[in-house]
C-alpha cells in the first residue's frame, strides 16, 4: 500500500528530507514504520505521530493512502 | 473565531482591534477582554539569541488551534477567541503569538486565554529553532508544558 511520510523539525533534519512517498506492507503500524525508516539514524528521542492530521499512538495500523507524520514534542507559543 | 498562521511580521494590536470591530462590534454584553502576547526574547539559557525560526505542519496546526479555541469557547463560555501565530524567521522583540478572548466576566476571559496558551504549547504542531553565536538548536519541550500526546 502507498503511504505519504512527513518529518518535521529535528527529525526532518536528521532524515535529510521532509516528505517521501513509499510503499509498505499491509498491517504495518505507525511505530514499526518509524523504526524501519530511522534504523540508519538511530533516533532515540521522543517522537509524536499523527495520521491524516490527528495524533495516534504507535500501534495505529496504517491504511492505504494515509499521510503519517513524525515529529518531536511541540515547542510553539 | 479567527485562527491565523503568518509568515511575516504583524501588528498584534491592529489585529485585535480589527477582529473586535469586525466580529464583536455589536456585542454589548462584553465585560472583559483578555490578551496574551508572546514575543521573542534576546536571551535564552544565558545565551544571546540572534533569531528564531518557527516551523509548523500546515493544516494540522490550524486544525488543532481551531479545536483548542472551540473547546475554550464551550468550556469557559467566552463570546469569541482569536489566535495568531508566527512561523518563519523571527528576531528579538518580534511578536510570536497573540491570544485574545472576550467574555461577560473577567474570570472566563482570563481562564480561557490561559488554557488556550497552555493547550497550544502542548498540542499545536509548531517547533522553534534558535540561532545564537554557537550555531542553531531545536528547542526542547518547555518543562511547564504538559505533554499528554502519545509517544513511541
Amino acid at each position: 500500500m502507498n503511504i505519504c511520510v512527513r518529518y518535521f523539525a529535528s527529525i526532518k533534519d536528521d532524515m535529510g528530507m521532509g516528505t517521501v512517498n513509499i510503499q509498505v506492507d499491509d498491517d504495518i503500524t505507525a511505530g514499526n514504520l518509524f523504526d524501519q525508516l530511522t534504523s540508519e539514524i538511530q533516533y532515540n528521542g521522543t517522537v509524536l505521530i499523527a495520521v491524516n492530521h490527528e495524533y495516534v499512538d504507535c500501534s495505529y495500523k496504517l491504511k492505504d493512502g494515509d499521510e503519517v507524520a513524525y515529529f518531536p514534542p511541540v515547542t510553539g507559543g | 473565531m479567527k485562527i491565523k498562521i503568518l509568515d511575516e511580521k504583524f501588528d498584534p494590536w491592529q489585529e485585535i482591534v480589527e477582529f473586535k470591530r469586525n466580529e464583536l462590534q455589536n456585542n454589548s454584553s462584553i465585560g472583559a477582554s483578555s490578551i496574551f502576547l508572546g514575543t521573542v526574547r534576546d536571551f535564552n539559557d544565558d545565551e544571546k539569541v540572534e533569531s528564531l525560526f518557527l516551523e509548523h505542519y500546515p493544516d494540522m496546526t490550524e486544525k488543532y488551534l481551531t479545536k483548542i479555541v472551540d473547546d475554550a469557547i464551550k468550556k469557559h463560555k467566552i463570546f469569541d477567541g482569536l489566535v495568531i501565530h508566527r512561523v518563519g524567521e523571527l528576531r528579538p522583540t518580534d511578536p510570536i503569538v497573540v491570544v485574545a478572548t472576550w467574555s461577560e466576566h473577567r474570570e472566563n476571559a482570563f481562564d480561557a486565554t490561559r488554557e488556550i496558551m497552555e493547550s497550544l504549547k502542548s498540542e499545536a504542531p509548531l517547533w522553534k529553532k534558535e540561532t545564537n553565536a554557537k550555531g542553531f538548536r531545536w528547542l526542547q519541550v518547555d518543562k511547564e508544558a504538559a505533554v499528554d500526546n502519545v509517544k513511541t
